[in-house]
């Protein structure tokens, strides 16, 4: 018998009281971000919705939602940019609401825009951000000398920000949010619309920072990029609906719910067989997944009764995307 | 600890140094992949920052500034060679003074009179006679017709009675038909036609006797009455309001549609510091088109300045200021630069047309004349004109400052504020 749980990992009580962390990895852990049922509107339009976390020291924290759930807004009430309504949050063990200053100091941003100067050159935009965070002349010859050889910008130092190509804007753009030596950097979707190649440099420089014990915080709409957290967050419509390893969201008995079992199923064509399948009794949901059939099914059935004979089948976890259609799912019902 | 002392910043919070973290060990990473850390750690934190340095930032911000500005060859092109354009224009093409108006003549009475009355008219160089007709109607087509301005009908009766006898219901009619559709030179030729008649009158009554009554006007401050001399103080403060206003509705506006505003919102930099590092550039900026007008107007249009142009600097200070400031509203108001351009352009046109920088001020109806007051332009150009051309100082000019200085202050406070209210 596998191990699940009735609520999805870390979901708020239907009476608001923030959950115990899930992660029993880092409740030792220093907490970096602490957030205590936040609350954010816009007029009548609530953004964030009693949402509670935590993300300790040098871990890799991933918040995923569909655009407009809330997830930019949350990064900026914790940088003490717009007021919680209810509720509170620390980050690096400073209140946002009274000390957003200092906080802002010590913390990192990058958002998909690569917020750059692009008529100045890439030299110039590391300068100009060694300046805002008061950097001395020394640490600023020191950290950008250190920052250019790590992301690799030094053939791109006099070349202006606009001629740059998407992965090296990032990269510049990172350069200029890691200057100051933050501990905590917060990605607002970094990896939006740049190339596969680019995207996965950047998790590798993403890694090796969070194995130097900076923390990270990012927002993102790949799975894939999820599925390499620590740890995840889902937010959707403005309220935190599960958060937890990838691990312990898949075990949540919502997405595999009890006399049910996935399959992947693997044919020759995969578009009569989805159309089949979701005709068939038994069959819960069916999606194309690569060059694979993911299908929930009734444990009862058997591979024949539900028509599944000359192809291959094997038994499947869920993955998170899995577990994020069930968790929207169950939201809307 | 890094040294903050160096940039002692009096308005900032008492910078309280937040707990360092606890160790500097590694931290367990997560259980998330499997990471090959790097040998180097230099990328470890170097330590927990404080808050301080917003004379480093305000520099970095105005540094940054300067750099946006030489490197929009465009733009930087323009508001310096704009300034050099429309002086050339107002200063040697814009004459103000009506002169040579093109009239048509009709001399029904062909005496000597007449012809005496004639080159009275065209002795006084405002008008010039261009056709000579010989019906009426002929007149009345030459006006409409824009060849003439004025028409001058002579009757047959001019000089039937001799100098000095015309008794009651002798008066000589001479009928002077204006056109009415360019006002300036209508009331020119309206004024000077009746000054003419009535020296003809006199010199008829009076025959050789000295007149009584002969008023002897002098003009102060610009005896020759040239263009320039009204136009540039005025222009002067014209183009920095220009200048400043364009440049600095950009200001916020285009870092919204980079996107950097945000990023900037992220940093420890202060709106304060935000708004003062980016005008700082601009304030120069102005301030240097300003004496490079004052030159050209002293060097290529040979305006004399009778007053300390110090006085005007001086003065010209809260204004740039205001302008900026204003413009930096407008900049957190919009959210494209189009838009900040055409909110800037519509504020030129009440500056242009009201502040007395054309028009004068006093033949304007009440409720205009108190908009007037408080446009800002109203008052520099007023000080500017003072200054240059009357050599007034502190002494008279002091209500202009303190306007100029109370405006400044109210637009600053203002605009701050109202960038202060973040991300919308």
């Amino acid at each position: 018998m596998r191990e699940t749980n009735a609520d999805p990992p870390g979901a708020p009580d239907h009476d608001g009281v923030a959950p115990s962390p899930s992660s029993h990895v880092f409740s030792s852990e220093k907490e970096v971000v602490a957030v205590h049922s936040a609350t954010i509107r816009f007029g009548k339009f609530t953004a964030v919705d009693k949402v509670s976390l935590t993300v300790g020291r040098g871990e890799v924290f991933g918040l995923l939602g569909p655009n407009g759930s809330g997830k930019t807004t949350l990064i900026r009430g914790l940088c003490g940019l717009l007021p919680f309504a209810e509720g509170d949050a620390s980050v690096l063990g400073h209140d946002v609401a009274k000390e957003s200053e200092v906080i802002r100091s010590n913390i990192g941003y990058m958002s998909q825009k690569f917020a750059l100067y692009e008529d100045l050159t890439s030299q110039e935009n590391l300068d100009f951000y060694a300046g805002i965070y008061g950097l001395t002349s020394a640490e600023t010859k020191q950290r950008q000398v250190e920052l250019v050889e790590i992301v690799g910008l030094g053939p791109y130092l006099q070349q202006r920000g606009g001629r740059l190509s998407g992965g090296w804007k990032q990269r510049l753009a990172l350069a200029c949010a890691l200057l100051h030596s933050p501990q905590l950097i917060f990605l607002d979707e970094p990896t939006a619309g740049i190339d596969p190649v680019a995207r996965r440099d950047l998790w590798d420089l993403l890694f090796l920072l969070a194995s130097q014990g900076i923390t990270l915080f990012v927002t993102t709409h790949y799975m894939d990029e999820a599925e390499r957290c620590g740890r995840v967050g889902y937010l959707y419509m403005s309220k935190l609906l599960a958060i937890g390893t990838p691990v312990e969201l898949k075990q949540w008995e919502g997405v595999t719910p009890p006399g049910t079992r996935r399959l992947e199923i693997l044919g020759a064509d995969m578009g009569r067989l989805l159309e089949r399948l979701r005709h068939r009794p038994g069959v819960r949901q069916a999606t194309i997944f690569g060059q694979a059939v993911h299908a929930l099914v009734d444990a009862d059935r058997s591979l024949p009764d539900l028509g599944l004979e000359d192809v291959e089948v094997r038994e499947t976890e869920p993955s998170l995307e899995d577990v994020f259609v069930a968790l929207s799912r169950s939201q809307a019902n | 600890m890094i040294d903050r002392e160096a940039f002692p910043d009096s308005s900032s919070t008492p910078a309280e140094t937040p707990p360092s973290p606890p160790s500097r060990a590694f931290t367990t990473p997560p259980p998330h992949h499997p990471t090959t850390p790097s040998s180097s750690s230099v990328l470890k934190p170097i330590a927990t920052r404080t808050v301080g340095g917003g004379l480093q930032r305000t520099a970095s911000v105005a540094r940054k500034e300067l750099l946006h500005i030489i490197r929009d060859r465009a733009t930087l092109m323009m508001t310096l060679f704009f300034p050099i354009v429309e002086m050339i224009m107002l200063g040697y093409a814009i004459d103000t003074n009506v002169r040579f108006i093109p009239t048509v003549v009709l001399d029904q009475a062909k005496t000597q009179e007449s012809r005496s009355l004639l080159r009275s008219f065209e002795n006084s160089e405002d008008f010039k006679i261009v056709d000579r007709v010989s019906t009426e109607q002929e007149l009345t087509e030459a006006i409409v017709s824009g060849r003439a301005r004025v028409g001058i009908k002579i009757p047959e009766n001019y000089s039937r009675k001799p100098p000095g006898l015309v008794g009651e219901g002798d008066t000589a009619q001479v009928l002077i038909l204006v056109d009415g559709s360019m006002s300036s030179v209508a009331g020119e030729a309206v004024n000077v036609g009746n000054a003419i008649a009535l020296r003809e009158s006199l010199q008829r009554s009076l025959g050789d006797k000295p007149l009584p009554v002969e008023a002897r006007p002098r003009v102060l401050f610009n005896p020759d009455l040239y263009s320039a001399n009204f136009f540039i103080p005025g222009l002067m403060v014209v183009l920095c309001q220009m200048m400043a206003v364009t440049l600095s509705a950009n200001a916020i506006v285009r870092e919204k549609e980079n996107g950097t505003l945000e990023q900037l919102y992220m940093t420890p930099v202060r709106p304060t510091e935000l708004i003062l590092g980016k005008l700082t550039p601009y304030l120069v900026l102005t301030f240097v088109e300003f004496c490079g007008i004052a030159f050209l107007m002293r060097t290529v249009f040979q305006v004399p300045i009778h007053g300390a142009f110090f006085t005007l600097l001086a003065m010209a200070l809260p204004f740039v200021l205001t302008c900026l400031a204003f413009g930096l509203w407008v900049s957190t108001r919009v959210n494209t630069r189009e838009a900040a351009m055409q909110m800037a352009m519509a504020t030129m046109m009440p500056s242009i047309f009201l502040s007395g920088y054309v028009f004068p001020l006093d033949s304007m109806p009440v409720f205009f004349w108190w908009v007037a007051q408080i446009i800002p332009t109203t008052w520099l150009v007023d000080a500017s004109r003072g200054v240059i051309l009357r050599g007034a100082g502190w002494k008279e000019l002091w209500p202009h400052a303190a306007v100029l200085w109370g405006m400044a202050l109210a637009m600053l406070v203002f605009a701050t504020l109202k960038l202060r209210k973040r991300i919308t």
